[in-house]
């Protein structure tokens, strides 16, 4: 089955999880972090728009909930609690730097293809329409990681802890349909949760080295400083 | 028959090209607040630089009398390959994509040997710049086509064309990258804002007027009209192979006139999006160039692994 098979839905479901791996990817190669957390609250609507895209189409109702909660908490009150936090702390202007921009995004791609590589096994054998995007739904969440192991911003970490957390939801929607509303709430109410306790982490970090950069806390004294 | 479609529509590519400039030139006025001018301004200029006697400077070899007209020459050819009004022109057929890339190419490189031929330092580091950008810009255009060709299973414009016209209106992610990508490129190689100012000659940031600022007279207006077709070349390129809608598919009056009516609306849309990026974004940094097309690059790789990942056809065991 090819993409011209498919009614414009499933289409569209395909297009936004195309977007949703360029959202990595700029989420991979921005400095600054008040546009980092910006691209991050793009990548959750664009989430609920294809939660919203695959609950018309496979009929899921309760889909629906998810996506609404989705948009709300990822798209919106995440992303303002971190924007809120990046200004308390007076980052805001502050560019996080990024060691070997070009490296990084050629790992990024190595990346994607090595998700695409990983997930053909399960594609080959389901018949279901949208888990082509599973392939992707890996790339956010391994892109994720990458986020996280090539910043020194704390606050860089926690959105790519959190762009994990969307990668592992968007697998959910596209291979068994979104998982029991029980796990979904549980799951979305940890995020939050996460987030709120991220904020006082900031502070206790900000407290004892005098920066949010993690570097730092590999240094032992602070004789030599 | 055939050919004389192609010819006569060639000819009007290159007779419409400075209208597009003025068209550009219009809406960025009533943007910053400013009386525009004539929509016609372009020819104006053009004839003007044509009656101008042109000065040749002591130091010029051959290269720098011929490159203007290998520059109109090439660019002229490239614009016989692209359909811009209907789709099958025996032209189209003989040459692809990497045909017209390579035009580019020709055209780009005697501009270049033509800013370093007179030896004169702005001609050098205008050639140099020109080049650095060329040489980022180049892949990331290919790899826009090849993406497009994945689909298409062809480099070739009019059958690619008559491919996404056959196929209807399809959400293709692939698509959106490409296109994406091709515009990046196509903002960089016609030397627009935020990588190259067209309306500026000030030293230190400009590429394309520093190669050709020794340039007068009849050669100049050579040279600015074949920057003018090469603009609506990208134009036509973008909105005809993404949006091929209402392109005529065969020689009747109606279907051209359909067809003439739609380039220009669509040119007209692409050229006031077009002005309306150049308002928002500042010019950058020559050294910032080379992440922003790396960007484009990145585009079109997306493009070319999400035909694979997202749209291929599958097997089913």
């Amino acid at each position: 089955m090819s993409i011209t098979d498919l009614d414009l839905y499933s289409q569209a479901i395909l297009l936004l999880a195309g977007l949703i791996a360029l959202t990595s990817f700029l989420m991979l190669g921005q400095s600054r972090l008040v546009r980092l957390v910006f691209i991050f609250a793009v990548q959750g609507a664009l989430l609920a728009g294809a939660t919203a895209m695959a609950a018309g189409v496979l009929d899921y109702p309760h889909l629906y909930i998810s996506a609404g909660l989705s948009l709300l908490l990822k798209g919106i009150i995440i992303p303002l609690l971190l924007h809120r936090l990046i200004h308390r702390m007076g980052l805001h202007r502050e560019m996080d730097t990024i060691d070997h921009p070009a490296r990084l995004m050629m790992g990024g791609t190595a990346l994607v293809v090595f998700s695409y590589y990983v997930s053909l096994p399960i594609v080959q054998h389901s018949t279901l329409v949208t888990l082509n995007a599973i392939a992707v739904s890996l790339a956010v969440v391994l892109l994720g990681m990458l986020l996280m192991i090539s910043r020194r911003q704390a606050v860089a970490h926690v959105v790519g802890f959190m762009s994990i957390e969307n990668g592992l939801f968007f697998a959910a929607v596209v291979s068994t349909y979104g998982m029991p509303m029980v796990v979904e709430l549980g799951v979305a109410f940890d995020v939050l949760v996460a987030a709120v306790v991220f904020g006082v982490f900031f502070f206790q970090i900000r407290a004892s080295i005098d920066s949010l950069n993690v570097d730092r806390l590999s240094k032992l004294s602070e004789a030599e400083q | 028959m055939d050919w004389i479609m192609a010819i006569l529509e060639d000819l009007l590519f290159i007779a419409a090209a400075p209208l597009l400039a003025g068209w550009i030139k219009r809406v960025k006025c009533r943007l910053q607040n400013r009386k525009p001018p004539s929509l016609l301004q372009p020819y104006r200029d053009l004839l003007k630089l044509y009656r101008k006697q042109p000065i040749l400077p002591h130091p010029a070899s051959w290269i720098f009398r011929a490159a203007p007209y290998v520059v109109f020459a090439a660019t002229v050819a490239a614009a016989g390959f692209v359909p811009l009004v209907a789709v099958d022109l025996p032209t189209a057929r003989i040459a692809d994509v990497i045909v017209l890339v390579g035009f580019f190419a020709l055209a780009r490189t005697f501009l270049v040997l033509a800013g370093m031929d007179i030896g004169t330092a702005f001609g050098g580091m205008g050639s140099s710049r020109e080049m650095t950008i060329a040489s980022l810009a180049e892949p990331a255009m290919l790899m826009a086509v090849f993406t497009l060709a994945m689909s298409a299973h062809t480099t070739n414009l009019s059958q690619a064309m008559n491919y996404v016209l056959d196929t209807g209106l399809v959400l293709r992610p692939s698509f959106v990258f490409a296109l994406g990508g091709l515009m990046l490129v196509a903002i960089a190689e016609t030397g627009r804002i935020p990588v190259d100012n067209p309306a500026t000659h000030l030293e230190l940031t400009m590429i394309h007027e520093a190669m050709i600022l020794e340039y007068s007279g009849r050669w100049l207006a050579l040279i600015e009209w074949a920057s003018q077709i090469k603009l609506m070349l990208y134009g036509v390129l973008i909105a005809n192979i993404f949006f091929p809608w209402g392109i005529a598919r065969d020689f009747s009056p109606e279907a051209l006139g359909l067809g003439v009516g739609m380039i220009v609306l669509k040119l007209g849309l692409l050229a006031i999006l077009l002005v309306l990026s150049e308002a928002v974004f500042a010019k950058m940094r020559i050294f910032r160039v080379q992440e922003y097309l790396s960007f484009a690059y990145l585009l079109s790789v997306l493009g070319l692994l999400s035909h694979i990942i997202l749209e291929a056809a599958r097997v089913h065991h």
